[in-house]
């Protein structure tokens, strides 16, 4: 069982390629930056395009630009970055346009710790943009995860047209691992559904029955119309109060009514879960708390441990199903509270608990312990 | 050829807009160049002139105000082949400025139509950056205190290969846009027009002495030859080609046992810059793996890379490594004072059961650890090479390695005599 030896970012850049990715445009940032580095070896080789952004706000507009040229495109940075990012969000959100975005987290707020890990912007991703409708984010806890679900944040781009995040952190990112990637189970790569020609042409137009409109490329022979503007399926701007809400209920509904086809999670359930402390944790902070779990079950508490992977939307029926027979709810993050908000209103009368930090440092096991048995 | 104008969405500007006129010179410049629709895009910004997509049975592309560069330059370079143009008003112009003085020094062929009317039209003539610092504005006296821009000489200056000026109301405006986009790299045009809704409302100015101004710049359009060079998108796929495809990952294959590692192992390397302190971890790691182990390795260092500490922190474990810090390490291999005061909270709390292996030089915090002292400098081993002595030190003890996985871990790291030099220095503490 032969093992590689590699970083998250550089797993992130691989397995982009591996999903079909052909552009990649990122400013450089720590501790996103070897993701361009990787894609910069990568992708010229392939006959692929790998630019580095004047700004953050370039380098997410070139992949915009590319995207709509009909090509699955990435781009990464750090929080800064994100920050930058935020009008180019809600204009890929409401143009309805493919993209992966990594958000390698570092310690915040502002500039904050180039080197240090942090889960902080979490929330931020999921509202970072004007109008507030949803995006999907999700979580890898280690290098294994950073391959898998980058291709699996291609797949949902691809099939949902809209940007998905891949929340990384410094910790997963900058640290080489072991890994098996010859035995890692991937999914089936999904590619932009195209306009069939029996379709209106409106590029804002699903086929009866979808939520999500056929792709038609600028560039390609059949005229295509992408606007920021409030606008029908024609693309058009429009002042039609009707047609705005249908528009911005499908934008909605696409990304929430599908979220248990794309729920990723780790659910070790202790005594299939019943009566037992439900630890819910994300990230790398998922490794410090699989160590917990042993050593807690080795002191004889009851507990079961799940780590999302999809954080958004919020997988409120994986979360309902998994809170309701458990005595006690404890959330740790590597923020001073982001994610519990989602889980709280879930909880009904399961009572729940919080452990944060953000002082750069990873969250001990023995840390996980004290606060459970606290 | 047929007009490319959208019939269904005729143009509807305020009577008088000089933007109307850029509209039909484009429809025309467009049919010279017998081009239809489906090979242009047009990428607008925000502001009066980001209705002109809407206009044209073309491709069509609005974004947000400043970014339509952007767009543009991933548009183009995911499809060469398409006829990209971009039009902002002096508002997207300044908002953007970034990204045009970007678009002059990239030179990727796409054509820039700034319809400059000298004030923010849309939101009530407010001044831009090329308003005129003795007009009136719906900014009070602001425009006073800033002169306005030349985008013409900033272009020139910034690289730009193809820099042209015009009046909306310019006779020969529709040739002049068709050789801007004719013209094989980034072209600039700098159309200066007119906004009867606003500017003419504060300020009496007509078109003809806008002509007249235009002509005291004494700017001269054109191709610039001294900014003339092969254009972006080609150039990129000239030098790409040449790029060596990378290879797959490297597979590490388990060529022995860890035989003494029979739990995690925490190891801590404290060094300095240019003691190939990562190289050392990334050996010990890939020594392990070809013993069968898991490991994981986070570096740390300061900015100043040729100065200042230099940490390794690796774990190793027969089952898959969940907690990657560091409690308890195992193992310190201590090979400079930077490191050592980066980390010297910890000494006090390590047990005998930690080996620390150091150079003899060096003072550490008090410690119960077991310690072996190694004199390289008496030994002639270069700072450079300590880290890897230190290694070949551990290796000698059976754990977490042995020298057969020290060996193969440098195999996998190194090529060719690095290697031989790499084995030799292992081999004097053998």
């Amino acid at each position: 069982m032969a093992r590689t030896f590699l970083e998250g970012n550089e797993a992130i850049a691989r397995a982009a390629v591996a999903a079909g990715c052909a552009f990649f445009a990122g400013y450089p940032i720590t501790p996103a930056t070897s993701i361009y580095q990787q894609m910069l070896q990568l992708l010229p080789p392939l006959g692929g395009v790998c630019m580095q952004g004047e700004d953050e706000i370039a380098s997410i507009g070139f992949c915009i630009g590319a995207s709509m040229g009909g090509v699955k495109a990435m781009t990464a940075t750090s929080g800064p970055g994100i920050s930058l990012y935020s009008e180019q969000i809600s204009f890929a959100i409401a143009g309805e346009i493919p993209l992966v975005i990594v958000d390698v987290q570092r310690l915040g707020p502002s500039t904050g710790s180039a080197t240090k890990g942090a889960d902080g912007d979490i929330q931020f991703l999921r509202w970072g943009s004007s109008g507030g409708l949803p995006v999907i984010v999700l979580a890898p806890v280690d290098v294994q995860d950073c391959y898998l679900l980058t291709i699996h944040a291609f797949n949902l781009a691809e099939q949902y047209r809209c940007p998905v995040f891949l929340a990384s952190n410094k910790e997963i990112a900058m640290t080489r691992e072991s890994v098996v990637l010859d035995e890692l189970v991937l999914p089936a790569i999904i590619e932009r559904k195209l306009c069939p020609p029996e379709h209106s042409g409106h590029p804002f137009e699903p086929l009866p029955g979808e939520l999500v409109p056929p792709f038609i490329a600028i560039g390609g022979s059949r005229l295509s119309r992408q606007t920021s503007s409030t606008h029908g399926p024609e693309g058009y701007i429009t002042t039609d109060p009707a047609i705005i809400d249908q528009g911005i209920v499908r934008l909605e509904e696409k990304i929430s009514s599908n979220v248990d086809d794309f729920t990723l999670f780790d659910l070790d359930e202790q005594d299939s879960g019943d009566d037992t402390i439900l630890l819910i944790v994300y990230g790398v902070t998922a490794r410090a708390a699989r160590t917990a779990v042993e050593q807690l079950r080795h002191k004889g508490c009851k507990i079961s441990l799940l780590i999302l992977k999809t954080l958004y939307p919020v997988p409120q029926n994986l979360l309902r199903r998994t809170i309701h027979n458990k005595v006690e709810i404890v959330v740790i993050e590597m923020n001073h509270g982001q994610y519990i908000r989602e889980i709280e209103r879930l909880a009904g009368s399961v009572p729940i608990r919080f452990y944060g930090q953000m002082n750069g440092e990873l969250i001990t096991p023995e840390t996980i312990v004290r606060e459970v048995t606290a | 050829m047929t007009t490319l104008l959208n019939t269904g969405r005729p143009p509807l500007f305020c009577p008088g807009c000089s933007h109307e006129k850029v509209v039909h010179r484009l429809d025309e410049a467009l049919q010279a160049l017998g081009l239809t629709g489906d090979k242009i895009a047009i990428v607008s910004d925000i502001g009066c002139s980001g209705l002109f997509d809407t206009f044209f049975a073309t491709h069509a592309l609005h974004g947000l105000h400043g970014r339509a560069l952007t767009y543009a330059t991933g548009l183009k370079m995911a499809r060469p082949e398409t006829t990209v143009v971009v039009v902002m008003g002096d508002g997207g112009l300044g908002i953007g400025g970034a990204h045009v003085l970007s678009s002059c020094r990239r030179n990727l062929d796409i054509t820039l139509l700034i319809l400059n009317n000298f004030n923010y039209g849309m939101t009530g003539g407010q001044y831009s950056a090329t308003t005129p610092d003795m007009a009136q504005t719906a900014s009070n006296f602001l425009n006073q205190l800033e002169k306005p821009l030349d985008i013409c000489r900033v272009a020139d200056a910034a690289g730009a290969p193809y820099v042209d000026r015009a009046m909306a109301s310019g006779t020969a405006l529709s040739d002049q846009i068709a050789a801007a986009i004719r013209y094989p790299g980034f072209a600039l045009m700098d159309i200066w027009g007119i906004c009867p809704g606003r500017y003419l409302k504060r300020n009496r100015i007509t078109l003809a002495q806008l002509e007249q101004e235009m002509a005291a710049t004494l700017f001269a359009g054109g191709a610039i030859a001294a900014n003339a060079r092969e254009e972006y998108a080609a150039h990129y796929q000239r030098l790409a080609a040449v790029c060596p495809p990378v290879g797959e990952v490297p597979r590490v294959q388990a060529v022995s046992d860890a035989p003494l590692c029979t739990k995690r192992c925490e190891v801590l390397i404290l060094g300095a810059a240019g003691q190939y302190i990562n190289t050392a971890g990334e050996i010990l790691c890939l020594a392990g793996m070809s013993g069968g182990l898991h490991v994981t390795q986070k570096n740390d260092y300061p900015i100043t890379v040729l100065r200042g500490h230099s940490i390794s922190e690796i774990v190793l474990d027969r089952q898959p490594v969940a907690y990657t810090g560091i409690g308890q390490p195992s193992v310190i291999l201590c090979l400079a004072p930077e490191g050592i005061a980066r980390k010297k909270g910890l000494f006090a709390n390590l047990s005998q059961e930690t080996l620390v292996i150091k150079g003899s030089e060096l003072a550490l915090p008090d410690t119960h650890a077991t310690v072996i002292n190694i004199d390289f400098a008496g030994l002639n081993i270069k700072a450079s090479q300590r880290a890897l002595a230190a290694l070949a030190v551990l290796a000698g003890t059976g754990s977490p390695l042995g020298k057969e996985m020290l060996a193969a871990g440098i195999a996998h790291r190194h090529r060719g005599k690095m290697v031989e030099e790499a084995l030799a220095v292992t081999a004097r503490f053998y």
